[in-house]
């Protein structure tokens, strides 16, 4: 019996011991979108080799849940930076208030493309957002009248495409992608197309219910949601060579040997068209950055600035070698970085 | 009355319909028991296979061998060869010495170079080069004005196309590499200044950024592993065993030690994610433990472990004699003399057979570190314990998950040698618990 007591109660104490032991961090955290992931992997690594301070970890996880890590608290065991792949919602500035991370910046560190690609040894595909809205959404205009969509080859919904069955692979729901794919592409098709403005006759000029009924897909099977990452959408792109995969330019660009990329209103896409704006489809990347921690978690200032250095972030950096497109206002954004600018209310 | 019907005649050679239905139930039953082996085994085969031969190649990388002339005007321009104001000096500054360094030794060796530009002949050296050389140049500032020997890994795509996976047809769609590039690397094959060689950081070195494939390395993740697996063995032996001693041997039998034992086997069951969640809420949240650390790991893990342990100390206390302990308590033993000097030593091998396959399923777990920040890119390596358990780090298998996550084709082959070096460890402690039971068993 004394036995058991006395290792249970140092096993006990051992526990708590080690609980009680407040650890300073000297390296800084990082979580969020698993697409700025891989640019902060880039910059994390070359600034552990570059500075005295330790190497930043960086998580995944996705830009939602990077965001309410980071407004978690100002506690030292909260992260540093949230990464996103799209822009800081109210709720979650709200949410930051109420826990008292008061003060955040937002660095935009540049842009990211999104592109259609087939099989390599496949046609060539000309795509225009109206195109996918006549492939891939529930109902279509037909002679004026909203019907239900029965297209079953890309030269059904434009004779100048191939006559190649529609399956596309999309980004799931919970995909930053996703959101992207619905407002410049399908949304963008549905007003091309005249469908809005049926679809506002039919709801009563209710815009919120006709850009909902843009948006709705068919479920025949043509449209796949996958919500795994890029790597999946290529694998299954290789079991269905007639498909067209939705993906992120870089990872594009570094399979270049696998995929054709199809054009979009005829633009290329490629870092300068989507830089200079003629490539439709990109959104901004962000990072955003507790205030309260800088200065107590060593390097957190340098790395941000190195982050959206020239050498890093600019045209010819690393970050854009492996396909982040630059952002062209990158010198507003060192300066606002240098004078810690908190962000403002949203607009 | 059927007395009249005469007696039946059996011959023993000859079997009767119901003997050969019988005997022919038993042989499509052993049948039955080959084909499911042949196909438990065949789907074996086909796993070992396909992991094996995606995952060799990892084990060899392709170097590249150049001299590499520390220009001093570079790398040291205040000429005081101290560290610190070297350190002024970033690796773009020592990618430049490398590159000067390479169109040398090129030229040296003969291999034409004038209709490529000095980048796409830079590009086949790793992006990882010019850290190494800098780490090399600050360990050892007197090495500058030299000429050293310089190993480098070579770029990702070159290092694919000694191995097969990128061929001049594709590096022809290739963004990354063209065929000129690989022509060169072809020439420097033959002049022995490129080459194929075991590639020891895959398994020492830390995990690298998807700009620099070839660098990449499990040495944080198995350190990570190897603390995490520490922390479960030291918490969770005591405490498995000793909660299975009393429940086994002193506890009363009654509704609370019911309880406990539908709860301890209903834990058993519990998905690991779960422990995860749990982790997160009571250690980093409320203890304010770090997040990405072992010491979390091990101790969400020792968690999870801990019904495993219990149970199998438990089946190995019951089934150790009520002869010994009825000897022992004979002879004049007091109970905790019993279990302690006699019931105890003979479950040990039981004992230790559950604690590692407790260990080893708990090392192959992904699910919880999820929730608890180790699916990180880390790239420090920890410190030693015990302030290494409160350094960020990696575990195996999430670093397999991390591998597979990545664009580069190349971290295929890095993901399925990771599923190779983790196949080992938990080999390597399966043979242990077997190799404990047979030494120490004993039998009745």
């Amino acid at each position: 019996m004394n036995t058991f007591k006395i290792t249970a109660a140092a096993v006990l104490m051992a526990t708590t011991g080690l609980a009680g032991v407040a650890v300073a961090r000297d390296q800084i955290q990082i979580a969020g979108s698993s697409t700025v992931l891989p640019y902060a992997t880039i910059v994390a690594e070359a600034f552990g080799e570059n500075f005295d301070f330790p190497t930043p970890v960086v998580e995944g996880g996705g830009s939602g849940a990077g965001r309410k890590k980071l407004c978690e608290g100002v506690d030292e065991n909260t992260i540093d930076i949230a990464n996103s792949s799209s822009r800081i919602s109210q709720g979650d500035i709200d949410l930051c208030k109420t826990n008292g991370v008061n003060e955040i910046m937002e660095v935009r560190i540049g842009y990211d493309g999104i592109v259609f690609a087939s099989e390599i040894n496949g046609p060539e595909f000309a795509f225009t957002p109206a195109d996918w809205y006549g492939a891939l959404a529930a109902n279509v205009i037909k002679d004026g009248a909203i019907t239900a969509n029965t297209n079953k080859t890309w030269a059904d919904v434009n004779p100048e495409l191939p006559a190649q069955d529609i399956l596309a692979f999309i980004p799931g729901t919970k995909h930053g992608t996703r959101e992207v794919f619905d407002v410049k592409v399908l949304e963008e098709g549905c007003k091309d197309t005249g469908a809005y403005d049926a679809f506002l006759k039919a709801a009563g000029d209710d815009k919120k219910a006709a850009a909902k009924s843009c948006l709705e897909l068919r479920t025949d099977g043509v449209s796949v949601d996958i919500d795994g990452d890029y790597t999946e959408t290529l694998s299954r792109l290789d079991a269905n060579k007639n498909a067209i995969g939705v993906f992120g330019l870089s990872f594009y660009q570094n399979n270049t040997d696998k995929l054709r990329v199809a054009t979009m209103k005829d633009i290329v896409p490629s870092t300068e068209t989507i830089a200079s704006g003629e490539y439709p489809v990109s959104r901004p990347l962000y990072f955003y950055v507790k205030k309260a921690h800088l200065g107590v978690i060593p390097g957190l200032q340098e790395y941000i600035d190195f982050f959206v250095s020239d050498d890093m972030a600019g045209p010819n950096g690393p970050l854009a070698a492996y396909g982040l497109v630059s952002d062209p206002e990158l010198a507003a954004t060192q300066a606002a970085v240098a004078a810690g600018t908190p962000m403002g209310p949203l607009n | 009355m059927t007395f009249a019907t005469p007696r039946q005649v059996f011959s023993l050679f000859e079997a009767d319909v119901r003997t050969r239905n019988r005997n022919a139930a038993e042989r499509r039953f052993r049948l039955y028991g080959v084909i499911a082996i042949t196909i438990s085994m065949l789907a074996l085969a086909l796993l070992l296979f396909t992991v094996l031969d995606n995952g060799l190649g990892a084990f060899r990388q392709t170097f590249i061998e150049i001299k590499v002339p520390l220009d001093p005007a570079r790398l040291d321009p205040s000429g005081t060869r101290d560290v610190e104001a070297m350190k002024k000096v970033t690796t773009i500054g020592y990618g430049k010495v490398i590159q000067a360094g390479l169109v040398a030794t090129l030229a040296e060796a003969g291999i034409a170079t004038d209709d490529s530009s000095v980048r796409d002949v830079f590009n086949l050296i790793s992006k990882e080069a010019p850290a190494q050389l800098r780490n090399r140049v600050l360990a050892n500032p007197d090495l500058i004005g030299t000429t050293i020997d310089f190993r480098a890994f070579a770029s990702g795509r070159v290092d694919g196309y000694f191995k097969g996976r990128v061929s001049m047809a594709s590096a022809e769609l290739d963004s990354n590499i063209s065929p000129a590039q690989l022509a060169i690397a072809d020439e420097m094959k033959a002049k022995g200044l490129m080459g194929l060689h075991f590639n020891w950081d895959f398994i020492l070195g830390p995990d690298a950024s998807e700009l620099r494939p070839e660098a990449a390395g499990l040495g944080v993740a198995i350190i990570g592993s190897a603390y995490m697996m520490l922390i479960v063995l030291v918490l969770s032996l005591p405490l498995g065993v000793a909660a299975s001693i009393y429940l086994e041997e002193f506890a009363p039998t009654n509704r609370w030690t019911d309880l406990i034992e539908v709860n301890i086997a209903n834990l058993a069951a519990v998905p690991s994610i779960v422990f995860g969640i749990l982790g997160l809420a009571i250690f980093i949240n409320f203890a304010g433990l770090p997040q990405s650390a072992p010491i979390v790991g091990g101790l969400v893990l020792t968690l999870m472990t801990l019904p495993t342990i219990i149970i199998s100390t438990r089946a190995s206390l019951k089934s150790v004699p009520p002869s010994i302990r009825d000897a022992a308590l004979g002879v004049g033993a007091s109970k905790m003399q019993t279990i302690f000097h006699h019931v105890l030593p003979l479950a040990m091998p039981g004992i230790l057979t559950g604690t590692i396959i407790g260990l080893a399923q708990a090392l192959g777990e992904t699910a919880p570190l999820l929730l608890i920040g180790m699916v990180a890119f880390v790239r420090d390596f920890p410190a030693s314990p015990p302030e290494g358990f409160f350094d960020p780090a990696s575990a195996l298998p999430v670093q397999v998950y991390n591998f597979t996550q990545r664009a580069d084709p190349a971290f295929v082959e890095r993901a399925s040698g990771a599923i190779i070096v983790l196949l080992v460890f938990l080999l390597v402690m399966n043979a242990v618990a077997i190799i404990l039971r047979r030494r120490f068993e004993r039998r009745w």
